[in-house]
């Protein structure tokens, strides 16, 4: 009785909840719809769920969200494709409501849906519901409907197909500048399910009228509408039609249209071919990188890479370094530190010679720059120089900015810096390491700062990791277990953990021989969080070393502890106790 | 007539001046009844339609009326137009709804309370048969969803723009794009995306850095209607600003300056505070803005920055008085301005819940003083030149609302507690709606 009972009484108590006054509860209902229908089976969820779902389209935003989403996946537990169109309903309805999220969802879903439809009900029931939406009252149905033309498009009938074109260039003309956004952001989309002839004929007319726009909203996405055209077209086409589009982009009165050129620039050039883009987009690319704007010039200068690798080297040093040593002394710091997060990586492109003779003076002088998240960049991408040039000619300007980051008084720019020990100490080398950069790394164990002495115990262990055991134990490991002895709980602490992040990549006999001796030594500590942090770390150690070393040493340790008289010292010993038992019982 | 204008041209002749009538009140007070603070109200909007009127008060309430008299036809409203079918009836609006916008706030942090009281409201696109506002106080902006459940009309508040403004917002202005607007405050204005409530970009910032050289204070804003790219903001110093958002992220430096010098010799301790601008309003074609000073109603060519293209003298009767309105404070009252929908007629308000609307076609002479009662033409003012006749008498509502009536040596009443701060003129018809105290008072012609 029970055994039958139970599957069925959660779904009827879901069912419930569908109507529940509490949005949590009807939130988790429609999450678990997939789990009513099938309960329900498919008839009755084609028959009473998903008309009851159709109707309940005035909820809360979230509810509608989870519902347009579960819907997208639904077409199993309606019965298999041949059923999907009754999944249309409730998603065309979800596509007018004027939360976006929602509509986006909705369309999401409708598209999943209408992927697998049929191709008689893409005619007879999907199709319409695209143009019944395109042709909605309000803007909210329009602007939803043009996310569906790319699916609707391919199976129509050529009749069908000529009206859909033509509905399509009435969106981008609409008086809603919201459904000629929602027209230009989906135009990529739908001009790849068109047919070559009417792809330049009529999607290029739409698009011309599109980069015209009065709306500098609509003419942005134009641009992003290009690259995606771009690659559509034959390359001839693509030098006749889109080309002046984007060396007029580039000049556009709004700097928010030029930004988005410069942010599209690679995947424009891409869409036009390598010729074109040395003849006409090198200079328009040139006029990005000198624009009065800096937004503008911050897209640009963080682009010059990718955009350099398409160029050839001569072209590069030609045109594009001049600018690139006029953005180094840019009055913007944000343009300097978009270019510091990529010029890096120019040197492979520009080969040994070019680098040290034309981009080592801008390294140098970007590792000097006053703002830190500029030296922090170029620090970032130090491999890729090294693979070109060798670090040696970098070195004696890198240390002074590492020091002077290692001791910024913002921790943020300390724990950036932290993160980038591991890739310096690989490209420097053990023994610029050594000499330079042992003392930071451990004079950060003892920062100010909860999240920098975190990052600095992490940083030891990758620092072992990366130069192994051995020099560990030469380096690290005493100089870490020397601060042990450090007066301050919270100093100590970070010591423990550093212990618990050392001992796996140090191994068994290490751990054993060296630092069990100090976690052990530790439980006798006065304060209560270093017990047990203790605890926790034997805990951790438990599965390194040997069985015999846990019975003799760690075990009594911890049922010491766990007579503490401080409560959590006993709960985390007795934890730690219990695993050990675990560990015993499965050996 | 001036030959050369092209406006009247194109309209039926020569603009007749306009004989206003009494249309409806709401809120209006018995004799004696004494105002509370919390009602008076403190902001008025049409939408774009002019199919609904929005009010926001002292008690941080908004209240949403609607139009009436155009429902009752079987046709939907732009198809009579489309028709030609002359609308013979006056907009008619009717009570439709209210919530409660904004409540009283404590700032911890800097220990200091942000009052309810709602400084503006904008309408934005109507969808899905819902109604959208934007509402602000000094600190929060707010946006508001209307629709109606089952019989019930219920407001929800879909998003609240919080936290970007240090000083007291004056302004919120709607872009013609359909997802951006912009918030000013005394020195920053911030443009936002409707749908991102967690983020705005700071587009002009006149904060100097450091706060004695401050002279100058942003007291308005305003989108063009039509041109995504364009905003005009006012200062304290008389001044207005146009700028252009397409030419920099921060716009801080103008696109177009539009200020009339003052004349020599006229210097006095009063001239930079009567010159501050209380409101600007861009007319409908965007063409021209309206300015609002203490003393004057100004109409500004956005091609024309040499000068205002007309002057409306509103207070010019009160300039020997400037001492005593700076006595009590009165000279910092911010007046508002509109529009009419054609552009040819400018209103503003005044003391004494008096309001004044100009004719600035060209040839124009119409100049109409009236009273927000039920009888607005009783204190009309024939002739603008001759002001001082419009306090010749103490009337009933001056009489009522007045606590502390000023009397000067002519015997003429100043009643500076009685101000009418807050109108507007209806999108496409002749028709005001204007506040005084508690009351809003709607007229028609």
């Amino acid at each position: 009785m029970a055994m039958i009972d139970e599957p069925l009484y959660p779904i009827a108590v879901l069912i419930d909840e569908l109507k529940n006054e509490d949005i949590q509860l009807r939130l988790n209902s429609i999450r678990r719809l997939s789990t009513i229908a099938r309960a329900l089976g498919e008839e009755r969820t084609r028959k009473e769920l998903i008309p009851f779902l159709s109707e309940n389209n005035d909820d809360d935003d979230e509810v509608l969200l989870a519902m347009a989403e579960e819907l997208g996946v639904f077409i199993p537990y309606v019965g298999g494709v041949e059923y999907a169109n009754v999944l249309l309903p409730p998603l065309e309805t979800l596509c007018t409501v004027e939360e976006t999220c929602v509509r986006d969802k909705a369309v999401e879903s409708l598209c999943r849906i209408g992927a697998q439809l049929r191709e008689q009900d893409l005619v007879e029931s999907f199709i319409p519901l695209v143009k019944r939406l395109a042709s909605g009252e309000w803007f909210a149905a329009r602007v939803s409907s043009c996310g569906l033309f790319h699916i609707a498009y391919p199976t129509a009938p050529d009749a069908l197909k000529t009206e859909l074109r033509t509905i399509y260039g009435q969106l981008c003309q609409d008086d809603m500048p919201m459904v000629r956004r929602s027209a230009a952001t989906n135009l990529g989309k739908f001009a790849a399910s068109v047919e070559a002839p009417h792809l330049k004929v009529d999607i290029m007319s739409i698009f011309d009228d599109l980069t015209q726009d009065d709306q500098d909203s609509v003419r942005l996405l134009a641009v992003e509408g290009c690259a995606a055209l771009g690659k559509l077209l034959e390359p001839q086409d693509c030098v006749a039609h889109i080309l002046p589009v984007i060396v007029n982009f580039s000049q556009d009165k709004s700097w928010r249209v030029r930004y988005m050129v410069a942010n599209q620039l690679y995947e424009l050039c891409e869409a036009v071919g390598p010729e074109p883009t040395r003849s006409d987009l090198v200079p328009a690319y040139v006029r990005l990188l000198r624009d009065n704007e800096a937004e503008v010039r911050i897209a640009a200068a963080g682009k010059v890479t990718k955009f350099c690798r398409i160029l050839n080297p001569e072209l590069t040093i030609q045109h594009i370094l001049p600018c690139v040593k006029e953005l180094s002394t840019d009055s913007s710091q944000h343009v300097r530190s978009a270019l510091a997060s990529v010029i890096m990586g120019m040197a492979p492109i520009l080969g040994k010679d070019a680098t040290i003779e034309q981009l080592l003076p801008i390294f140098l002088s970007l590792l000097k720059d006053e703002f830190p998240d500029v030296r922090l960049n170029i620090i970032s991408k130090l491999d890729q120089v090294n693979q070109v040039i060798g670090i040696d000619l970098l070195s004696q300007s890198l240390l002074p900015a590492i020091v002077e980051l290692a001791e910024d008084r913002h921790w943020r720019v300390r724990l950036a810096i932290i993160e980038y020990i591991p890739l310096l100490a690989s490209q420097l080398g053990v023994g610029f390491f050594d000499d330079k950069l042992g003392a930071l790394c451990m004079q950060w164990l003892k920062d100010k700062v909860y999240s920098i002495r975190d990052a600095a115990a992490n940083n030891v262990k990758r620092l072992a990791e990366e130069f192994g055991p051995d020099w560990a134990m030469q380096h690290i490991v005493p100089q870490v277990l020397d601060m042990i002895n450090n007066p301050h709980y919270l100093y100590r602490m970070t010591i423990l953990h550093a212990i618990s992040l050392l001992a796996p990549v140090m191994g068994s006999d290490i751990t054993c021989s060296k630092l069990l001796p100090v976690v052990i030594n530790a439980s006798k500590d006065r304060v209560p969080n270093i017990k047990f942090n203790v605890a926790k770390v034997l805990q951790s150690l438990i599965p390194i070393v040997d069985q015999s070393v846990v019975e003799k040493t760690i075990r009594p340790c911890l049922v010491e502890l766990s007579e503490d008289p401080d409560v959590d010292v006993r709960f985390f010993a007795g934890q730690a106790l219990e695993s050990s038992d675990q560990v015993m019982m499965s050996s | 007539m001036n030959g050369g204008d092209e406006v009247v041209a194109a309209s039926t002749g020569s603009p007749q001046p306009l004989d206003w009538k009494f249309s409806q009140v709401f809120g209006e007070r018995t004799a004696g009844e004494e105002v509370q603070e919390v009602d008076i109200i403190s902001a008025i909007e049409f939408d774009k339609t002019g199919d609904h009127l929005a009010t926001g008060d002292r008690g941080g309430r908004v209240v949403l009326f609607e139009r009436t008299d155009t429902k009752d036809h079987g046709v939907s409203r732009r198809d009579l137009e489309r028709m030609d079918y002359p609308i013979s009836r006056h907009p008619e609006f009717r009570y439709k709804t209210e919530f409660q916008s904004h409540e009283p706030e404590f700032d911890y942090l800097k220990s200091l309370e942000i009052e309810e009281k709602i400084n503006k409201i904008r309408w934005w696109q109507t969808a899905n048969g819902a109604l959208f506002v934007l509402s602000t106080n000094d600190k929060t902006i707010k946006f508001w969803k209307v629709t109606s459940q089952e019989t019930n009309l219920v407001a929800r508040c879909r998003r609240v723009y919080a936290h970007a403004h240090d000083y007291h917002i004056n302004s919120i202005s709607n872009n013609s794009d359909g997802e951006t607007f912009i918030s000013a405050d005394d020195l920053r204005i911030n443009l936002w995306n409707l749908e991102i409530s967690n983020q705005s970009f700071n587009i002009v910032d006149v904060k100097p850095a450091n706060m004695e050289d401050l002279t100058e204070v942003i007291t308005s804003a305003e989108f063009h209607p039509t041109h995504c790219n364009m905003l005009a903001y006012s200062s304290s110093k008389g001044s207005i600003r146009l700028i252009d958002l397409r030419q920099s992220a921060l716009c801080d430096s103008h696109a177009k300056l539009f200020e009339e010098l003052e004349a020599p010799g006229s210097r006095s301790f009063f001239t930079e505070i009567i010159a501050s601008i209380s409101d600007i309003k861009f007319a409908k074609d965007g063409r021209y803005i309206l300015s609002r000073d203490y003393m004057t109603l100004k109409l500004w060519d956005i091609n024309m920055d040499s000068g205002p293209v007309a002057t409306f003298q509103v207070h010019e009767y009160l300039r020997p008085k400037l001492c005593d309105l700076y006595e009590n404070d009165s000279i910092f009252d911010k007046f508002e301005c509109c529009l009419s929908g054609d552009g040819l007629r400018v209103a503003t308000g005044s003391y004494s819940n008096l309001f004044r609307v100009f004719g600035c076609y060209p040839g124009s002479t119409e100049a109409t003083t009236l009273e927000a009662s039920k009888n607005p033409m009783r204190r009309q003012v024939q002739t603008p030149s001759r002001p001082s006749r419009s306090l010749s008498s103490i009337t009933r509502v001056v009489r009522r609302g007045a606590e502390t009536p000023g009397v000067d040596a002519n015997g003429n009443s100043f009643d500076f507690t009685t101000k009418l701060l807050h109108l507007a003129w209806h999108p496409t018809e002749h028709s005001i709606a204007c506040a005084a105290a508690n009351s809003l008072y709607m007229y028609y012609a």
